[in-house]
């Protein structure tokens, strides 16, 4: 089946998520929050941010702790270097990759 | 209403009536008085469009592109080099499937530098995928620019109304200006399908992979090679499309009936004559003459050379014993591009051995060089004498080395 | 008084898609993310053949959620000089355009439309984001590297010339607004881009750019460099309003401090730079001593009084 049906004759994008695929996948370490550490994670409050403001792609959202969006954090690292406080570090991916395959 | 004015003017009054929305400008002879006119006419107020004086051709292009993709009517003249600056720019408009107007007042390129008449800029872009319309007088230029708009709009592919420099820019001939109720009435406002709107976001003409993709609402969307596979399908399209155009601009003002191309004494024509432009007209004379002598002589002017109507054209000249291309341009390292196009249209794809008429091509006025009705003469009798041993593939009129 | 703008007080609001193909670490990543939070949903985006062409997304997928037209290299603000005489004859002039070009696309290729603009006055942003060098083909020398940059094309010697000043040139097109940022200040660059928006004409923002492979450095200290860059004062971050010239945010600490870190730690943290000689970066530290002077005496000044 081809692509005849297919409204447009130009080339025009719609926006989406995962132009680049699972970017996830480029990772060699993994960026893991310490809730401890983590600033509004200890005041129960909004504070400090500075992991959302500074993360490129925009996969760490601005909340109660902050979560990172594993499918599609490319593993900078930038967050981890940022953090006041270090509460984040960045983890070797191959440690994830071994105990994700041994999910049922 | 009928006036005398020059082939720029009768341009100008064409893109006014069109209520082209953005017009880009930029000077170079021989086209500048039609935006110069244009400045005028928005000035005094009596359009209403966006004048916008550019720095570069290549900019003059980038304006219409964008004002186009953004839902806007947009228009733009130049020549020659001013044509092969913006030439990145005409591939991408017709790829971005916009139906913008361009007249090209055909002029020589450099190098050397020369600001006369002929016809390699336009030539040059044949290959871009914009229909490429060659007009022959000032009453088909002006109603050339008000058909171009809605061919455009209808097939979504941009126009290039050639006309020639000096030899039409600049002389002065009487015609009739339509009334502008009814041209709303034959093109009525641009409403594109789509165009850039915060409300329906959309990122244009970006990357296009070799393969093709799943889309973010999982339909399998084009690749590079469909988009530009439906690009020359709707060029085929076009030539119908044209004839009812035509047809249509007949049913409001009166004229036109030719839309592929102009025949003059073709009915029972033993060599006919094939060319572009003003030549056309030029040649009637040595037509006249020919057949004074008792040699059945005709013209075929060629108005729409892309998409090139081989079909029909190979029709009109199938039953004539020789076709005698004159051409003011050249594909360097072979032969004429309009001979090109005319032979490969007369040889059939199935390689079938019936008769077809000999092909003589002859290289003249470039540069602007003068063409004599003599010579054009000479070199048509001389065609129709030597017949199919004529023995060179190219000749040339007006040489002086 | 205008309030500068904190972390929580920007918008929550993302403009931007995840999974994009910029590279990790990118600052031009973290720029565009942030300066769209200040443009909103009513505008249409013009982008020249770059970095953030891939980022907005290959086709079909956009990326970006806002409007956008790609352009040919050299046209970017032609393009939009056109896209606006089109809202213009459309009555859709509270529709802001912004265009984003690299700084080959803004200095070199795109440097004669730009100034085509500037001096008609046409109403748009035309942000520079400069990574400095042509790092979408693969790391290639352009107006804006710095000198003795190691790129693909200038990679013995290095560049031999110094960076061309474009924030300056655009100046000198009187314009409205002109600011330099940094992708490691984004709240300043938020501001500003907030602000150049409700000003008239062209107005040109240079945002200076780090690119973890281009420059060479792991991507994580992509922030760090950026802020070093202007620590050191090798890149000012200012604003030229109406021909003011005024330095703003870390810039202006420094000027008030005056103190400013060796440049060396900045060159010796990029391996771009690891072929420079000491005399190379003692001449450059010179030459920054030299520009920053005047500051300092104007801090002087101001301490004195």
């Amino acid at each position: 089946m081809g692509t005849r049906q297919y409204g447009r004759k130009t080339s025009h994008s719609e926006p989406g998520p995962g132009d680049g695929g699972r970017t996830g996948s480029w990772r060699v370490a993994r960026p893991i929050l310490d809730e401890h550490a983590c600033i509004p994670a200890k005041r129960g409050a909004q504070a400090c941010y500075m992991c959302w403001l500074y993360c490129p792609d925009g996969v760490i959202s601005r909340t109660i702790p902050p979560k990172i969006d594993y499918e599609y954090c490319k593993g900078c690292g930038i967050c981890a270097e940022e953090c006041p406080t270090k509460a984040i570090s960045m983890v070797e991916e191959s440690c994830f990759i071994r105990s994700e395959e041994r999910k049922p | 209403m009928h006036i005398i004015e020059s082939g720029n003017v009768a341009a100008a009054l064409g893109v006014k009536l069109s209520r082209a929305q953005v017009i880009a400008a930029y000077p170079i002879t021989p086209q500048t008085p039609l935006t110069e006119k244009l400045s005028e006419i928005i000035e005094m107020g009596e359009m209403d469009a966006q004048y916008v004086p550019v720095e570069s051709e290549h900019s003059a292009l980038a304006v219409c592109i964008a004002a186009s993709s953004t839902g806007a009517r947009a228009f733009t003249a130049t020549s020659a080099n001013g044509l092969l600056y913006m030439h990145e720019q005409i591939h991408w408009a017709a790829g971005a499937r916009l139906p913008l107007v361009m007249c090209v007042v055909n002029r020589g390129v450099g190098s050397p530098w020369t600001i006369w008449n002929d016809h390699q800029d336009s030539i040059s872009q044949r290959d871009t995928g914009w229909i490429q319309i060659y007009v022959n007088d000032h009453q088909q230029i002006i109603d050339g620019v008000i058909k171009a708009f809605k061919l455009a709009e209808e097939v979504m592919i941009p126009v290039m109304l050639c006309y020639d420099g000096y030899i039409l820019s600049h002389t002065y001939m009487p015609f009739e200006i339509p009334n502008q109720e009814q041209v709303d009435a034959f093109l009525p406002p641009y409403k594109p399908e789509y165009a850039l709107d915060p409300m329906s976001p959309a990122n244009l003409n970006t990357v296009t992979l070799p393969d093709v993709r799943l889309d973010t609402r999982g339909r399998l969307a084009h690749g590079y090679m469909e988009i530009r596979y439906l690009l020359q399908e709707d060029m085929i399209k076009t030539i119908e499309v044209m004839n009812g155009v035509d047809k249509h601009y007949m049913e409001h003002f009166g004229r036109g009936g030719c839309p592929l191309y102009e025949t003059y004494q073709c009915e029972d024509a033993r060599f006919i004559a094939v060319s572009l432009g003003s030549l056309s007209y030029h040649l009637r004379e040595v037509i006249d003459r020919l057949r004074n002598e008792g040699i059945k002589a005709g013209i075929m002017s060629v108005h729409l050379y892309r998409p090139f109507p081989a079909e029909a054209i190979a029709e009109g000249l199938a039953s004539a014993e020789g076709v005698i291309v004159f051409e003011k341009a050249l594909s360097y390292g072979y032969q004429g591009a309009l001979c090109s196009d005319v032979r490969s249209a007369l040889y059939p794809a199935n390689g079938s051995r019936k008769k077809s008429p000999f092909v003589h091509n002859y290289i003249l006025g470039l540069g602007g060089r003068e063409i004599k009705t003599s010579d054009l003469y000479e070199a048509f009798k001389d065609s129709c004498r030597k017949g199919p041993s004529a023995g060179k593939d190219l000749m040339w009129i007006g040489l002086k080395i | 008084m205008h309030t500068k703008t904190t972390i929580l007080s920007l918008p929550e609001e993302e403009f931007v898609n995840p999974g994009n193909r910029a590279c990790a670490g990118c600052g031009l990543g973290t720029s565009y993310r942030i300066a769209l939070k200040a443009l909103g949903w009513n505008t249409i985006l013009v982008v020249p053949p770059s970095c953030l062409t891939v980022l907005q997304g290959l086709y079909p997928i956009a990326a970006t959620k806002l409007p956008c037209l790609n352009v040919t290299f050299a046209s970017t603000a032609a393009a939009s000089t056109g896209m606006l005489a089109a809202l213009k004859a459309l009555n859709k002039q509270a529709i802001k355009v912004v265009a984003w070009a690299g700084d080959g696309g803004t200095s070199d290729i795109g440097l004669q439309a730009l100034s085509g603009a500037a001096e008609r006055g046409d109403n748009f942003l035309f942000i520079c984001y400069d990574n400095e060098a042509y790092m979408n083909t693969g790391v290639q020398r352009s107006g804006t590297t710095p000198q003795w940059a190691i790129t693909a094309n200038t990679p013995i010697k290095g560049k031999l010339q110094q960076k061309k000043d474009v924030p300056a040139i655009m100046a000198a097109h009187n314009l409205s607004y002109v600011a330099t940022c940094s992708a490691s200040f984004p709240l300043d660059l938020y501001d500003k881009v907030g602000k150049a928006v409700t000003l008239p004409g062209v107005k040109y923002i240079h945002i200076q750019i780090p690119c973890p492979p281009g420059w060479g450095f792991e991507p994580r200290y992509a922030v760090k460099l950026g802020k070093l860059a202007v620590e050191t004062g090798l890149f000012e971050l200012y604003e030229v309003e109406n021909s003011q010239f005024k330095l703003t945010g870390a810039s202006q600490k420094i000027a008030d401090k005056r103190s400013l870190v060796p440049v060396a730690e900045y060159f010796k943290a990029q391996s771009r730079f690891k072929l420079m000689k000491a005399s190379q970066i003692e001449e450059i530290q010179e030459r920054i001593n030299k520009k920053w002077a005047g500051s300092f005496e104007t801090a002087e000044d101001t301490d004195e009084d």
